[in-house]
């Protein structure tokens, strides 16, 4: 595997909330390759939005970032000064949001914040932003693009916004997208073609991709890998295949028994839950995160550092006190159940 | 955008008609204008013919309505004290009472739109106490009292500005000052209030994604999306001023419409009253349909559709 | 199925926060705002004042006292200063301190009655509106654009001056005018409460309209209305003030704070504190009174501030 165009060794942030200090990421470390996907999955609240804002710098000002290693295509982005991190964003890694009914500003034409984009980083004249901004419109798959640039946001709707948001991701053609649940607020026919649409431009332009999903749905589709998140950590990371073939942690196991697998989840069976809520992270907590809801909980898992450590296969890594072949007998029993 | 501008005129002319029939049965409010216009020494007679002199005896309706014809175009009657017409008076006062709430609005606007910004983007911060402190005081201080005051301590006790009349543009820095300082708290605190709001907005967070700089997302992305409310509010204490401008006008001896809205109210002219009721209020509606307008024009989901 | 419908096991210890009872939070959000204990505790005081009027002062409000007239107050440097007129005395010798208390009485019942006379207008403009929407709104909007579009002071004192002035016709006038800002707070807190499930469950039980409105909205929008009550009132104090100050308010020889301004305005060159004492106590009052009402939309709805 090449070089990766991003790197994250141990990236923590903490918030800072009337009670307290909110550990909301945990040391997560990763890395992505170009042209890969790499996918975060969880539930609402487990830090994976937070994590995608901490490598952008766009978090609130009541949120500390700190990284063992934050590495963008051969750059260190730990102790880059604002001014230089602006001169990022957008152009070496760009970010596309979930909210595309109000990601976009409705004072302003769509083609004005489109060329925005790329006028601010590159060295061009309003016409070759025009034409630029023309031939992402057209690539993300919007007819009649060049009449559309005199739009506002309110005349199209959510799908289009969305497109336009993808497209404005592109402007400068980012070594790296940062997709924060893409799809989410969109219909759900329309889920499915802008995901696909994000493939689709991801091999054109040879783009790495990070996104954030809590749908494994979408995992399943594009993923080339998939880090499971919970509570604030990495709780299993490994390829799309080992992680949907053989989950290893418990939370994962019981997240793909709450899903249809096609060709997999016989018809008739129920489809499974996880119990209980996520726990509050402001404070330290001891132990595993998931202990609180774990179905195979016992003493040893109240206590001490849990570390990631590997599964059968090399590149598969899940945070367990069980070991690999307990995990996979677990897994055998609840789809037995 | 021409139909939102058709149907807010109508509502405008409808309010104005409405404002029209009120002042024009002011007059009725102490009984018999007629009585009240002779004096207490008058006759039956002298009270009969000032009522056909004036028109007082013919049905109401017909009253109003040759009234309002009359001030449609531009006639509003013979003064009762000055015994010339009531408009040429009005307009030769006119200027200077827009002078001065044009000299007040501004002082407003640029003391409270920058503090408000400066205050949203640190709240909490030195400036945001001081400005919010100068808000609550602001509202709490009578208008009358702080015009005296300012009288007193930059006229008499430091003779840097002249107290009273309208023979410079220094006479107008304290009235402005007086009249402008009422309206910076709402101001103030609606440009904080929508720049919190909009700073704290998803196209913020896209524009800052983009890479751009802190100053170009706050005058291009926030300011603009933040004032619409504020051109609103403007407009509105404008109008609320030039009402307001009694009390400064009288106070500075500025010859403006205020100061001649009290001298008449003192002479119990009644043609006058009325029509300084009414030219202001028809300026108020017509500052709110332009506020419309404006806020039509820079906010897109309405002007196309 | 049955692992994952295992219930959750009970929170560790080490997961609880100390969080304060509901109690000590609101205690703490009222004492942490210190506008809001200054406000009332000065709001306290003047009302405190303004009942015992009668009995801590020093003197008649009404009581000439020619041969000891423009005394200055006692932390003046002048030979004349006395204790027994510690605020002085004003052109015609009465007591400045004995005023002053009994001013309190007027602005405080002026401000009160107008406050009450607008708040029921405009409240209940502004609940049909919010609650029945359509014509109805439209109607209640038509009459608060034109209601706006009337200047004020202009129209006081206009119609005071023809009707002839008097404690009454001042609280009357003010309060027929100044109740918009109840009109359009109440209907936005209303339209945010109709839609609730408890205004929907009483309409699926079939209670009649008025009950709706007075049991199940009033009570969901009381705290706006008494945050609006207390600016109001502060607002009625200021154009009384205004009004006796230009001399069309309350008619000597009450001793209306605007109207001491207004009588002392003559002397102000020579004699300042004639008008810096009565100005005071308007600008305490009202601030105490906006200080106090900006606390309680604090402490009811935390989420309002900024």
């Amino acid at each position: 595997m090449a070089r990766p165009i991003l790197e994250v060794e141990n990236l923590c942030v903490d918030i800072n909330v009337p009670s307290g200090v909110l550990r909301a990421v945990q040391n997560i470390s990763f890395s992505v390759a170009r042209g890969e996907t790499l996918c975060i999955v969880g539930e609402s609240g487990c830090g994976k939005s937070i994590t995608a804002l901490s490598l952008m710098n766009l978090l609130p000002g009541t949120a500390h970032r700190s990284a063992g290693k934050l590495v963008l295509d051969g750059q260190d982005l730990g102790n880059l000064r604002e001014r230089e991190m602006s001169d990022l964003r957008g152009n070496a890694m760009a970010m596309i949001f979930q909210e595309p009914m109000t990601s976009l500003n409705p004072a302003y034409s769509i083609g004005n914040q489109l060329e925005e984009a790329m006028r601010r980083h590159r060295n061009v004249s309003a016409a070759e932003a025009r034409d630029r901004a023309v031939f992402l419109l057209e690539k993300v798959g919007i007819t009649g693009a060049r009449s559309r640039l005199g739009q506002y946001p309110h005349q199209l709707s959510g799908g289009l916004r969305q497109r336009v948001m993808i497209a404005m991701s592109l402007m400068c053609e980012p070594a790296l997208i940062l997709a924060d649940e893409p799809t989410t607020a969109l219909d759900v026919t329309i889920q499915a073609q802008i995901l696909h649409l994000l493939a689709e431009l991801r091999d054109e332009f040879e783009t790495s991709l990070i996104l954030i999903t809590h749908d494994l749905g979408v995992v399943a589709r594009v993923a080339d890998r998939v880090a499971v998140m919970y509570a604030g950590e990495f709780v299993e990371t490994g390829t799309a295949e080992q992680v949907f073939n053989a989950p290893s942690h418990p939370y994962t196991q019981g997240l793909l028994r709450c899903i249809p697998i096609p060709g997999k989840t016989k018809r008739g069976t129920h489809l499974g839950a996880i119990a209980g809520i996520v726990p509050n992270l402001v404070g330290r907590l001891e132990g595993c995160h998931f202990a609180s809801r774990c179905p195979h909980v016992h003493g040893a898992c109240r206590s001490g550092e849990l570390a990631l450590r590997p599964a059968f296969e090399k590149s598969h890594h899940y945070r367990c006190v069980l070991s690999p072949k307990d995990c996979a007998d677990n897994l055998k029993a609840g789809v037995a159940a | 955008m021409l139909s939102f501008a058709i149907k807010r005129l109508g509502v405008a002319i409808l309010v104005a008609l409405t404002v029209s029939v009120i002042t024009f049965s002011m007059i009725y409010l102490s009984g018999d204008p007629a009585m009240a216009l002779a004096g207490e020494a008058a006759t039956a007679d002298d009270i009969a013919n000032i009522r056909e002199f004036y028109g007082y005896d013919r049905p109401i309706l017909v009253q109003y309505l040759d009234w309002l014809f009359r001030a449609l175009q531009g006639d509003f009657g013979q003064s009762h004290y000055l015994k010339t017409d009531v408009a040429s008076v009005i307009f030769e006062r006119l200027p200077t009472t827009m002078l001065l709430g044009a000299c007040a609005i501004s002082f407003a606007l640029i003391l409270s739109i920058p503090l408000g910004v400066i205050s949203a983007i640190r709240p909490n911060s030195l400036i945001d106490r001081i400005s919010l402190t100068i808000a609550v005081v602001g509202q709490a201080m009578p208008s009358f009292w702080f015009a005296l005051t300012l009288m007193l301590w930059f006229g008499i006790n430091w003779r840097l500005l002249p107290i009273t009349g309208t023979s410079s543009w220094l006479n107008f820095i304290m009235p402005s000052i007086a009249l402008g300082y009422y309206v910076t708290p709402g101001v103030m605190r609606l440009t904080r209030a929508g720049m919190l709001e909009v700073l704290a907005s998803d196209y913020i967070r896209t524009a800052r994604a983009k890479g751009l700089r802190p100053l170009r997302v706050l005058f291009k992305h926030a300011l603009r999306n933040a004032i619409l409310p504020v051109v609103s509010l403007a407009a509105v204490q404008f109008g609320f001023m030039l009402g307001g401008s009694i009390v400064i006008e009288t106070i500075f001896a500025i010859n403006g419409l205020g100061f001649l809205a009290w001298e008449s109210i003192q002479r119990a002219d009644l043609p006058m009253m009325q029509a300084i009721v009414l030219v202001l209020s028809v300026f108020y509606i017509l500052l709110t349909f332009l506020a419309d307008m404006i806020n039509a024009f820079l906010d897109p989901r309405i002007r196309v559709t | 199925m049955s692992q994952t419908t295992t219930p959750p096991s009970g929170a560790r210890p080490d997961e609880k926060i100390l969080e304060p009872t509901p109690g000590a939070q609101l205690r703490r959000r009222i004492f942490g705002n210190t506008g809001l204990v200054i406000g009332a505790s000065v709001l306290l005081v003047i009302f405190f004042v303004a009942a015992f009027a009668g009995v801590i002062s020093p003197g008649d409000p009404y009581d000439q006292v020619l041969s000891r007239k423009l005394i200055p107050p006692i932390w003046h440097d002048s030979p004349n200063v006395t204790w027994d007129h510690p605020l002085g005395t004003d052109s015609l010798g009465r007591d400045y301190l004995t005023r002053l208390f009994y001013g309190a009485r007027i602005s405080l019942f002026i401000g009160f009655a107008a406050m009450l006379i607008s708040g029921v207008i405009g409240t209940t403009l502004g609940v049909l509106a919010g609650y029945f929407g359509g014509r109805v709104d439209m109607v209640v909007n038509f009459i608060l654009t034109t209601r706006l579009s009337l200047p004020v002071i202009l129209v006081a004192l206009a119609v005071v001056s023809l009707i002839g002035s008097s404690l009454y016709v001042v609280i009357w006038v003010l309060g027929l005018l100044i109740w918009d800002r109840f009109a359009v707070v109440m209907r936005a807190a209303t339209l945010q409460v109709r839609n609730l499930e408890f205004v929907s469950a009483a309409q699926a039980l079939g209670c009649s309209t008025w009950r709706i409105i007075l049991s199940e909205i009033m009570p969901n929008i009381a705290n706006h209305l008494i945050v609006v009550a207390t600016l109001e009132m502060a607002h009625a104090i200021l154009l009384e003030a205004a009004l006796s100050f230009l001399g069309l308010g309350v008619q000597p020889p009450e001793p209306s704070w605007g109207l001491m301004v207004s009588e002392a305005k003559g002397l102000m060159f020579f004699d300042a504190w004639l008008i810096t004492i009565p100005g005071a106590a308007i600008f305490a009052l009202v601030l105490s009174i906006n200080l106090l009402g900006d606390g309680i939309r604090d402490v009811t709805a935390p989420e309002n501030r900024n």
